[in-house]
């Protein structure tokens, strides 16, 4: 039965890849949209802030590293519940009328990979030489040369905070689900698509979306993947 | 730093490449109208042959959200939606008592059955009252699921329990806290007694191991009821736009869709807002 269930998603997947499905390509499309612009916001504002938690000390250090990495464990449906109240109209930004558009999304993904981000640019940074960071400001580095050449030596542990933090919302369902409300042609993602599908019954549906899913992630992480080692040569 | 810009710019080309690809020019700006329903009303498909007809009638866009009926009316309460098309009678009169819902009109009704092994071990195959259904299966201690989840389902099923004086709990009781597909599969690995709706059992026929063993009795119909958010409780809900909706689906040509739409080879919902005899 379940063997079934394969190989008739395959089949499916294929069939959906090779047709151009409209309705998929929409919910794919947005998928992708909304993943990587929450993806560049929360690096535009996660970056600088790993590097300063890192780089500055300042009282309550220890407590918000704390803070950061208890965040790491936060369900996105607690996340999506909380941005909910606020983004309803009795929440307190209700008047903007967020809820169930894509910006009510992308704001609650990026609160859900920030933390990520923050963390895992905090630990790259963290692992970057020293010695040679000493020697660059005791040779006069401005603080615009520190932080470019923080980035440099950092870049792959960087690149690895985007990555796994694109991860988490191209795969994530609690948000989307929650404060899109999965509307056909607007908020649908891949993911609320396959919650979708398994409540309708249809599980290979839901299971080729997943590998629609998987194979559109692999693309994106061997291009990424291919430049990165290019940079030895 | 050269080949970090070239990785950059090619993410976003490939991105561009795959977006341009996929990307569905439909989604225009337009009026737009947030429909809360119920995931068995969408689940069904018949939102998908209903809708389009009224989007280009007034070129507006209806964004459906499906959610269990506790939750839809919620929504409603809480001005997130325009207008709900749910299935619980005493739940919308209660909206509506509230000041919250304005112009509630029928729509159509289908049925809850009741489903359960073919062994049946409370013996109610065939029984035409489902409260004695239901009391016989607590009786027999008999495995029970319920959704659990304040769904338009869980409240007939609550009704029906209190309708016989029983409490529903015990061993033999199970709560899912699930949607009705997720709860079905619950039921079919328990070989347990469920009340479902009998859209959702047809999607899920094949792959379950469970009967049909009570329907017909009236007990068991379904109504759904459209109610527009009132206006006045939340100034900035589309209502034009929602009355608009209540005038469509309740015409000549809303009903004469329900009344045609079939799936799974059967016909899932009965239009109750025009007689069928009336309907052209």
């Amino acid at each position: 039965m379940l063997m079934e269930y394969i190989i008739q998603a395959l089949k499916g997947a294929i069939n959906l890849i090779f047709t151009l499905d409209p309705e998929v390509s929409t919910v794919v499309s947005t998928s992708l949209q909304l993943s990587l612009t929450s993806t560049v916001l929360a690096a535009i504002i996660g970056t600088p802030l790993g590097i300063m938690i890192t780089k500055f000390d300042f009282t309550g250090k220890h407590f918000l590293n704390t803070i950061l990495n208890t965040l790491l464990s936060l369900p996105t449906v607690v996340l999506g519940l909380l941005v909910f109240s606020f983004i309803s109209r009795r929440g307190v930004f209700g008047e903007w009328g967020l809820l169930f558009t894509m910006r009510g999304i992308i704001i609650g993904q990026v609160l859900l990979i920030l933390p990520i981000i923050i963390a895992l640019v905090r630990n790259a940074i963290h692992d970057v030489d020293e010695k040679m960071y000493k020697t660059a400001v005791s040779l006069g580095a401005t603080g615009t040369q520190q932080f470019r050449l923080l980035l440099s030596e950092a870049r792959y542990g960087i690149i690895g905070a985007l990555i796994t933090g694109f991860g988490r919302v191209v795969g994530e369902v609690g948000v989307s689900m929650m404060l899109g409300g999965n509307i056909k042609g607007y908020t649908r993602t891949i993911t609320t698509a396959i919650a979708m599908e398994t409540n309708k019954g249809r599980f290979s549906f839901g299971l080729a979306l997943g590998i629609i899913l998987l194979s559109i992630s692999f693309i994106i992480n061997y291009i990424i993947y291919y430049f990165q080692s290019g940079e030895f040569k | 730093m050269n080949n970090s810009k070239k990785l950059i710019i090619l993410t976003v080309l490939f991105t561009l490449v795959v977006s341009f690809v996929f990307t569905n020019s439909s989604v225009i700006a337009q009026d737009r109208l947030i429909l809360a329903t119920t995931t068995s009303t969408e689940n069904s498909g018949l939102l998908d042959v209903l809708i389009p007809p009224f989007e280009e009638k007034f070129n507006t866009r209806v964004d459906v959200v499906s959610v269990g009926t506790g939750k839809a009316i919620s929504l409603a309460e809480n001005g997130d939606a325009d207008i709900i098309l749910v299935h619980a009678r005493a739940a919308e009169e209660a909206f509506v008592e509230a000041g919250y819902g304005v112009n509630r009109r029928d729509v159509m009704y289908n049925d809850f059955i009741i489903l359960g092994p073919a062994s049946d071990p409370a013996g109610i195959s065939g029984m035409e009252d489902a409260g004695s259904a239901f009391k016989k299966i607590s009786e027999t201690s008999s495995p029970f699921v319920s959704r659990g989840d304040d769904s338009g389902t869980n409240k007939k099923e609550l009704s029906i329990w209190s309708g016989v004086g029983i409490e529903s709990s015990g061993n033999w009781y199970i709560e899912t806290g699930q949607g009705m597909g997720a709860s079905l599969n619950v039921a079919n690995e328990k070989q347990a007694y469920i009340l479902a709706d009998r859209g959702t059992f047809l999607a899920y026929k094949a792959d379950l191991d469970l009967e049909i063993l009570v329907e017909g009795d009236p007990e068991l119909f379904n109504p759904y009821g459209i109610i527009p958010v009132n206006p006045a409780v939340h100034n900035h809900v589309n209502y034009q736009m929602a009355m608009a909706f209540v005038g469509y689906i309740t015409s000549q040509q809303g009903q004469k869709i329900i009344s045609e739409y079939t799936a799974y080879g059967e016909v899932l919902f009965n239009p109750s807002a025009i007689k069928p005899e009336n309907i052209e």
